[in-house]
This record gives C-alpha cells, structure tokens and sequence, in this order.
C-alpha cells in the first residue's frame, strides 16, 4: 500500500488510456509524456502497460507500507527519499515505510512514478487512467491509499540509461485535414512564428496565446486525435492532447507527431513553441 | 436519383487514414459511409479501430502504416466491393425523457424565441424519429439527425457550466442527451432518467450504434423518478425496425 500523505497539484493514475473505443466517445487518455512514462517502466522491468503516477508541478508526498522498487522520470521535481535526493530514470530501492517526497521543478512540467509491478488502483474500460465519469476517483487526494503489486523480486533488468529524450520546442507536425484552406500568409505564420503556451494547458488540450489571422468557418463535426492542432473562428491555436474530445468542429490545421506530443505534454505557461512542418 | 458519390483519403497520423465524403450531413451519405465502415471491418486489415462521423471515417491501424499509397488503394477496392446499407437489422430504442419546466431550464426561453407554446415544441421533439450518427463528444453522447426545423434553435454563447446527466437539449439544428454532468452550450428541454454509458447494455459499452434510430418517449415526472431509482432493473424499450 502507498499512503497519500500531500496528493501534489494535480497526481492522476496513467496507463496506456483506452485505445480503440474512441467510436463510444472515450477519449484516449494514458501518461502526457508516454516517452517518459514508458521508460520507468522499462527501467524497472515492468510491462510497458503497467499504471504509474503522473505528478503534475507540484509532487506528492507518498509513504510505502512495504518494500520495492520505484523509478522516476520525465520533469525533474527534486525527488527524495527519506529527504535524501535521489536521482532519476534509475532503480530507487524503497524500504517499509519510506516517504517519497519532491521539491523545486527544475525542468519540464510532468514526471512519471513507476513502480515495480504498477498502482493497482479501479480499472474502467481495461485502463486504470483516471477520467472523470469513467473512474471513481479523477486524480489522488489526500489520505488516499494506493494498492500496488507486492512484488519485492526485481528483475534485474541492467538497463542503464545514457541520456533521455529532451523536450523539443520546435513540434514535428504534418498537415491537418483542413490545412489546405489556410491562405498562404496563414501558412507563412504557421511555420515561422514563435508561439508561447497560454495558461489555459491541461490534460485535454494546451492553448496558445498568439492569435492567427482567421476567417475559416467551422466544420462539420469529425474525428479528432491527440495532437490535432485546431484553429478556432477567433484566430486560436489548440493542440489536443491525451484527454481531448473524440470529434470536434473547429479545422484541423495541424497534425503533431507522437514525440512532439510528449514535448507538450512538459511545456508550461510561457513556454515557447514553433511548428517544423514536414511535407 | 441519387448522385453518385466521391471519398478522398487523407493520412491523418503515422497510424490512421481520414476518409471524407463531401461535408454534408444526409442520410444517403451516412449510410455509405457506415457500410464502408462494416466492409472495412469485416476486412483481414489489422485495424485497432474504425469510427464514423456524419461524413467522414477514420481507420486507426494497430501499427504504423508502411506505404499509405498500396493503403488506400487496398481500401478503395473494399469500398467498390461493399454491399449496400442495410437498414433492416436496424433497432429503434424507446427512450424515455420527461419534458417540463422543471428540467427543461431552457423551454420558455425557447418558446418565446420561436414562437411556438411549450407543448408544441415538445410535441414536434417527440414525434421525430432520429438517426444514430455516431458517438463523440463525450462517453456515451449520441450524435441524432432529423430534428424539426421548427425547433433549430443556436447554442448559448455562453456556455452553462454544469448541465445535469440526463438533460435533452438544442443546440443549433443538433438535439442530444447529456450522458453525464458536463458543462455544455445547448438548450435544455428535458431530462432522461437512463444511462447512456456504464449501464447494462448487455457487455456493450453504449446500447445503440451508428445507424439505429432513436424515439424520445414522454414521461411524467413521477415515472422519471421511479425509473431513476430502479435503474439496476430497468431495461430499454426497443423494436426491430422493418423499413
């Protein structure tokens, strides 16, 4: 059991979501940065679908009943154990009853608890992702307490990570569906501008501040995917991320690639982006 | 004589194909499309998922897709080669709304708008019977076609932060049920005790699918309230239906 002694700013439960039901409007779902989220687990040797915690900024303060493993990775929140730093993207070995805690962010926004075996917490629809109306509980709260598997065996995996990815700014993208109706000074913006995250960035879709000269209409209602980028009728830019809409009705102008939605997804306010369009 | 009509296919992410049929929302153009759909389906294609809009499909591989040229030649040959909709194994689901002031926050604003009393709008809401589309939006959301002209009515352009489970409202020439609490721009009209997700839909996650028909059923406030709270036994109507 893990104790929730601080739930953090915004702690969700993450897996890979619910791929596939997307036609019953079931948003996807599963870890922001799923480049980061992969890696604990395969640092630890789990399954690459195995739950881990996304802490969102402000981290967690969680005690281990029982002994195991954890890893840590993506945003660098200045994790320690027993208030000793411990480093991340390796084997932390946990003793019963350890205090898992986290300080300053340093760099990125979302970081990733892995833990041998995984968070058993509610499954809805096969995924322990937590979405509201699909799981009882939308993000962890204080006294919370967290089943995880009681495995104390680790696999010694010897995976030893060199360097991780970094986040990008400049997005990988491809044309959107509705790219082909942008007027060329709208495409000449598009690719040469700086565009900075508004404070309107969540785990559905992330803002951005500067406005696009528009005059497209909406569309008829259609599918939608993470990482579709979407110009709204007063000129805003919005890049879908893993708890977006399954359909919407604003063009699809944008499509970005998977490792530019892991870079969004640790992108905070201010931060700035630019489009690289790939033909 | 219907015109003949046209799909385009467009590579929409590393792993799915967008197939667009012109933007228009009619059931000759719905039901070409959901036969696609079937065809693509029932195809040896290793597809995580096939979902439809009003006119458009999206195939989600389980894998990146190598060539997308020998792609979407392979589909087109499924799309020449599909067999036509057949709407007879089509269910109508009987769904029950109480329509009245209580829930419907919204009837009076309409009324005076459009110019019609509140029995005749929920007359003319309840006598249609609509089409499935599709779901999206949010778990569960029915995506309806055939409302009354009368009653097309423009979403609020500001939005109600939390409109109630169950809320049948207007938006546009768009009608709906809220599947859960949401914050939503449509006008409401009334309220459906159901469940649209998460009930016993017999291991199904949403009791209709693209292309059923729906019936809006009056209720009483009284039955609303029953039905409500004997929801663990409480079975949706529904009939085959013969076209």
């Amino acid at each position: 059991m893990v104790n929730v002694i601080k739930p953090g700013m915004f702690s969700t439960v993450q897996d890979k979501g619910r791929e596939g039901l997307q036609s019953y409007g079931i948003p996807q779902s599963g870890s922001m940065d799923s480049f980061s989220s992969d890696l604990g687990n395969r640092i630890l040797g789990n399954a690459i679908d195995t739950a881990v915690l996304e802490i969102t900024m402000v981290g967690p303060v969680l005690e281990f009943e029982s002994p195991t493993f954890i890893c840590i990775t993506g945003a660098d929140l200045s994790a320690s154990v027993q208030n000793m730093n411990i480093p991340m993207n390796t084997v932390i070995p946990i003793k019963s009853n350890d205090i898992l805690s986290f300080g300053a962010l340093k760099s990125g926004l979302r970081a990733y608890i892995a833990v041998l075996g995984g968070f058993k917490t509610e499954k809805a629809y096969d995924s322990r992702s937590m979405y509201k109306n699909l799981t009882k509980a939308i993000k962890l709260s204080k006294n919370d307490t967290l089943e995880i598997s009681n495995e104390t065996l680790f696999s010694d995996s010897k995976l030893i990570v060199h360097s991780v990815q970094e986040i990008q700014n400049e997005l990988i993208a491809t044309k959107g569906p509705e790219y082909s109706m942008l007027n060329s000074n709208q495409k000449n913006f598009i690719i040469s501008h700086d565009f900075t995250v508004s404070n309107n960035y969540n785990r559905m879709a992330v803002q951005l501040t500067d406005l696009l000269e528009n005059n497209l209409d909406s569309i008829i209602t259609s599918a939608v995917l993470p990482g579709t980028v979407q110009l709204t009728p007063n000129g805003t830019l919005i890049i879908l991320m893993r708890d977006c809409q399954t359909t919407g009705g604003y063009p699809r102008i944008l499509q970005l690639e998977e490792r530019a939605i892991n870079s969004v997804a640790q992108l905070k306010k201010d931060s700035k982006l630019s489009f690289n369009l790939k033909i | 004589m219907n015109k003949k009509l046209v799909v385009n296919y467009f590579q929409f992410s590393s792993k799915s194909i967008l197939i667009n049929w012109d933007n228009s929302i009619n059931n000759h153009i719905l039901f070409d499309v959901l036969s696609f759909m079937q065809a693509i389906k029932l195809s040896d294609k290793s597809i995580l998922e096939v979902r439809n809009t009003y006119c458009s499909l999206l195939v989600t591989y389980t894998s990146t897709i190598d060539n997308i040229y020998s792609e979407i030649n392979s589909l087109n040959l499924i799309y020449l080669h599909k067999k036509k909709y057949n709407i007879s194994e089509k269910k109508i689901w009987k769904i029950p709304v109480c329509y009245n002031e209580y829930f419907g926050k919204d009837l009076v604003n309409i009324s005076k708008n459009i110019k019609l009393n509140v029995e005749e709008i929920i007359k003319l809401h309840n006598e249609n019977t609509y089409t499935v589309c599709f779901l999206g939006f949010l778990p569960g959301f029915l995506y309806l076609s055939n409302l009354n002209k009368k009653l097309y009515f423009p979403r609020k352009s500001d939005p109600d932060l939390n409109i109630i489970k169950g809320s049948v409202g207007i938006g546009g020439s768009q009608t709906g049920v809220y599947p859960s609490n949401s914050p939503g721009g449509w006008n409401i009209i009334g309220n459906s005790p159901i469940d649209f997700i998460g009930g016993d839909f017999n291991d199904k996650i949403s009791f209709a699918t693209p292309g059923d028909l729906i019936k809006f059923i009056p209720i009483s406030q009284d039955d609303h309230k029953h039905i409500l709270n004997n929801l663990g036994s409480y079975k949706i109507d529904s009939e085959v239906f013969n076209g």
